[in-house]
């Protein structure tokens, strides 16, 4: 039987043991002896958290068809068993084999969140690994980080060897090839991380110099190795059905985040809201195959046993067989007891019938997202969802039994007014309004709508990554003008107003366009005790803020100013597809209020068409 | 029609808890395609019902749980089945027909469980076994129960059905079920008090044998393992 790092004590003492165990259904175990590489996957967050990660489970799969390769899973020990491991020394180890980590050939972290920073510290820390990239030798394991915030991964440069730019499914078998012969060779640390320089989509930090004007900005950022790019590609998968999936997700003990069988069903997004990361980094728009789907959803709920089955992507509705999929998906499963999940989708007659298939109505709630409250604003950032479409959607959905409504917002989107702030008020009360035009013989009770509003932070390689952000004060007063709205409006007593805590935003924005030098500040909160910066119990703002006045850094050089064009910004070395000049062009769209189409109503020329595939070629086939 | 399916649990499976193992075994229904049946409304469940939580930290060679099937199967068949998509820990043993009383579930009909209890560390005295011997020969065991509001002393040895030294531990059968319920880490603390042990020092390692149902066989009534009453 296998032996567990973990003595029986520690197991019996710490909160929910399941996380420490491995032995999941499904998870991969094989012969250390008989594979080349130990690949330890690290989500640098809690066990539950980090199972309900899609792209953990599709590269495990990918890493573990090989036979030479054995990739494992490591998260963050909780607080408690944090301490305890700090106090025996015990190194942190992967679950499926148990080993320390520390004796593996790659450390290969997923950076999904900016607040999960001080968690690679503690991580790397716990496995007994120097923290900096350039303390490591040959007998440590190669660091290489992955995930959406690598898109700007200065601000860990320090402590990470490699980076992988983009969509992990096309030249990790690659990196593994060249790492098994440099193994082989016996050469040097140096060797290896130039040959590995040389693939497409991987950034080795080291072997770049970043120099810096009086007043703070860069003014250059400059290969110092001969095997370095100047300019590092992002990766992308063009075919997204014939990949890499898991037919076999592991299956968590305890209750996961996302505890289901998950499809993802697209990748990218023809919206163009230029607020979102998200929408321009996975350009172009790429469907999966309606027919691989309904495979994989029969695969994968046998082999896991899971009784839920959801959809994942970008704007759910955009995908061109939405309704035959989840048409399939009710009438394969639903009586066999499978719940069927839904992504938030456009309101309009196919999702209320969809959702009243799935769904208990008295229970569930209608979302949308126009994100600003005025029209005016909604044109800055592109959201295409007008008053109209809300009002329409609520109304058919108020006729068909629904009472509840969830609208999110964001506060602090460039221009806004205070006319802005109070038309998310506004706008919420229009939808009640709409229900209670419904005669009372014929409604179900009050309805209750729900406004949420988070800050708006700028983000790399989207239209919005010139714009200011705003001190902690001028955030709360923006909640607060909206809740003072909220009370003024006819149907008060129907809404409620929700808002974020301003604090984590701060931090959020100086690591989301942070330099190299921010890892100062990030290495002193870890060491002011910083962790698990995204768990409200644990977020210490007092202790980040001292952090930056130890290191003798400005949060308003990073948040506070509007930068010029013509800057260097510290991601400008890598190639997402979409244009610099085409997200300045939005930008200059967004301060005149012009709106742009979507992908597939008009190309807008951003660029991602140099990829030769998704949406910018649908049809042309 | 009902069936009762007896499995072990055992190395790391026992820091799974109770109701994550109910959650695993609703899983493997799935993944073995056994017909089981739900309730009906809008989130119908499975019909499934445990005998008796095991604590978190205990191992087992007799768990039971009881569901409803909608169709006749081969329950060896069936037992394959469920085995070959198991993890290390957990086995199924054997499953059974039962009948179809709702008064005779798993659940409700749980009178005792046997248990071995071992002493992992050396708090105990090191002639421990010999002084054991008295234990059971105490008038009374009284141990204290604490709840929210009082404390009370409640005598435990009516509880104590069997208890035997077996070589670095106790073997014990217990009251186990709804009516009365005695753990056996408390029989294991009032032996440590009743030797003078150091209880802050104790750590005790229990794994349970089976569990059992109060039969009536003619005219006496027996304690039958729960795969033999139905």
């Amino acid at each position: 039987m296998r032996k567990l790092a973990l003595s029986d004590d520690i197991l019996l003492k710490v909160d929910k043991p399941a996380r420490y165990i491995g032995n999941e259904v499904n998870a991969v175990m094989k012969d250390k002896d008989a594979v080349d590489i130990r690949f330890a996957f690290v989500f640098p967050d809690v066990y539950e958290i980090g199972m309900s990660h899609l792209g953990i489970q599709i590269l495990y799969d990918m890493l573990n068809r090989r036979d030479d390769i054995w990739c494992e899973r490591v998260y963050s020990p909780w607080t408690d068993l944090d301490q305890i491991m700090r106090e025996k020394e015990i190194p942190l180890f992967a679950l499926e084999s148990q080993d320390p980590i520390k004796d593996f050939d790659f450390i290969g972290i997923t950076i999904q969140y900016e607040m999960c920073y001080t968690n690679i510290l503690q991580v790397l820390d716990l496995a007994q690994v120097p923290l900096f990239a350039k303390d490591r030798t040959e007998e440590h394991p190669i660091v290489i980080g992955g995930g959406p915030c690598t898109y700007n991964p200065e601000p860990l440069a320090d402590f990470f060897d490699i980076f992988y730019i983009g969509e992990g499914e096309t030249v990790f078998y690659d990196l593994m090839d060249r790492y098994k012969e440099w193994k082989a060779s016996g050469k040097s640390k140096q060797e290896f991380l130039e040959m590995a320089a040389e693939i497409p989509g991987l950034y080795v930090p080291a072997f770049y110099d970043v120099t810096y004007h009086e007043d703070g900005t860069i003014a250059s950022f400059e290969p110092n190795n001969e095997h370095a790019k100047r300019v590092i590609e992002k990766q992308m998968v063009l075919d997204v059905t014939n990949t890499y999936y898991p037919e076999k997700p592991v299956v968590p003990f305890i209750k996961a985040t996302q505890d289901r069988v998950v499809l993802e069903i697209q990748r990218g997004c023809i919206r163009g809201c230029r607020f979102c990361q998200a929408g321009m980094l996975y350009r172009p728009t790429r469907e999966r195959d309606v027919e691989m789907l309904k495979e994989y959803a029969y695969k994968m709920l046998k082999n896991t046993g899971h009784e839920e089955i959801s959809l994942s992507s970008l704007s759910s509705s955009d995908y061109s067989q939405l309704e035959e999929l989840v048409t399939f998906l009710i009438e394969e499963f639903k009586g066999k007891g499978i719940n069927i999940s839904l992504p938030s989708l456009r309101i309009d007659a196919f999702s209320l019938d969809v959702m009243s298939k799935v769904q208990d109505i008295r229970k569930s709630s209608l979302t949308f997202a126009p994100e600003a409250g005025s029209q005016r604003l909604r044109d800055v950032i592109n959201k295409g969802l007008t008053e109209e479409i809300i009002l329409e959607g609520a109304g058919q959905a108020f006729e068909g039994g629904w009472n509840r409504v969830k609208l999110y917002f964001m506060l602090g989107l460039p221009t806004e007014t205070e006319e802005d702030m109070k038309d998310i008020a506004r706008l919420a009360d229009k939808v009640a309004r709409r229900y209670y035009e419904i005669p009372k013989d014929q409604r179900n009770g009050k309805c209750q709508i729900v406004a949420s509003t988070s800050f708006f932070i700028p983000k790399p390689f989207t239209p919005f990554q010139w714009a200011t952000m705003l001190n902690r004060e001028d955030y709360i007063e923006k909640a607060n003008i909206v809740n003072h709205e909220m009370k003024a409006q006819l149907n008060h007593k129907s809404l409620k107003y929700n808002w974020h805590e301003a604090d984590v935003t701060i931090l959020e924005g100086v690591f989301a366009r942070g330099d190299r030098r921010v890892g100062k500040a990030l290495l002193e909160a870890y060491k002011l005790g910083c962790i698990y910066d995204s768990w409200g119990e644990h977020f210490r703002y007092d202790l980040w803020m001292q952090a930056f006045e130890n290191t003798g850094l400005d949060v308003a050089f990073y948040n506070l100013r509007e930068r010029d064009l013509d800057e260097i910004l510290p991601w400008d070395f890598i190639n997402i597809g979409v244009t610099k000049k085409f997200l300045q062009r939005e930008w200059k769209n967004a301060l005149e209020g012009k709106v742009t189409p979507n992908c597939r109503m008009q190309c807008a020329g951003c660029g991602a068409a140099i990829f030769g595939g998704g949406v910018c070629f649908e049809g042309k086939n | 029609m009902k069936a009762r399916i007896k499995f072990r649990k055992f190395g790391a499976m026992k820091f799974i808890g109770h109701l994550d193992v109910m959650r695993f075994f609703q899983k493997v229904m799935r993944r073995a395609d056994i017909p089981i049946a739900f309730t009906g409304g809008f989130s119908p469940h499975m019909i499934m019902s445990f005998a008796n939580p095991l604590g978190v930290g205990v191992t087992s060679d007799g768990e039971y749980f009881d569901i409803e099937l909608t169709e006749e199967i081969d329950m060896g068949a069936a037992v394959e089945c469920m085995n070959q998509t198991m993890v290390e820990g957990i086995e199924v043993v054997n499953m059974v027909p039962i009948s179809d009383d709702k008064k005779r579930t798993g659940m409700s009909i749980v009178a005792a469980a046997d248990y071995l209890s071992n002493v992992k560390n050396d708090a105990f005295p090191e002639n421990w076994k010999e002084k054991a011997a008295g234990f059971m020969e105490q008038e009374q065991i009284l141990i204290v129960k604490k709840t929210k509001k009082s404390e009370k002393e409640v005598d435990i040895k009516p509880m104590i059905y069997k208890f035997e030294i077996r070589e670095n531990g106790v073997y014990m059968q217990v009251a186990t079920g709804s009516v009365e319920n005695l753990k056996p880490e408390v029989v294991m603390q009032a032996l440590g008090q009743y030797l003078g042990a150091d209880l802050e020092e104790a750590s005790f390692v229990h794994h349970r044998l089976e569990v059992y149902a109060l039969a009536e066989i003619g005219k006496s009534k027996e304690f039958v393992s729960l795969d033999k009453v139905w």
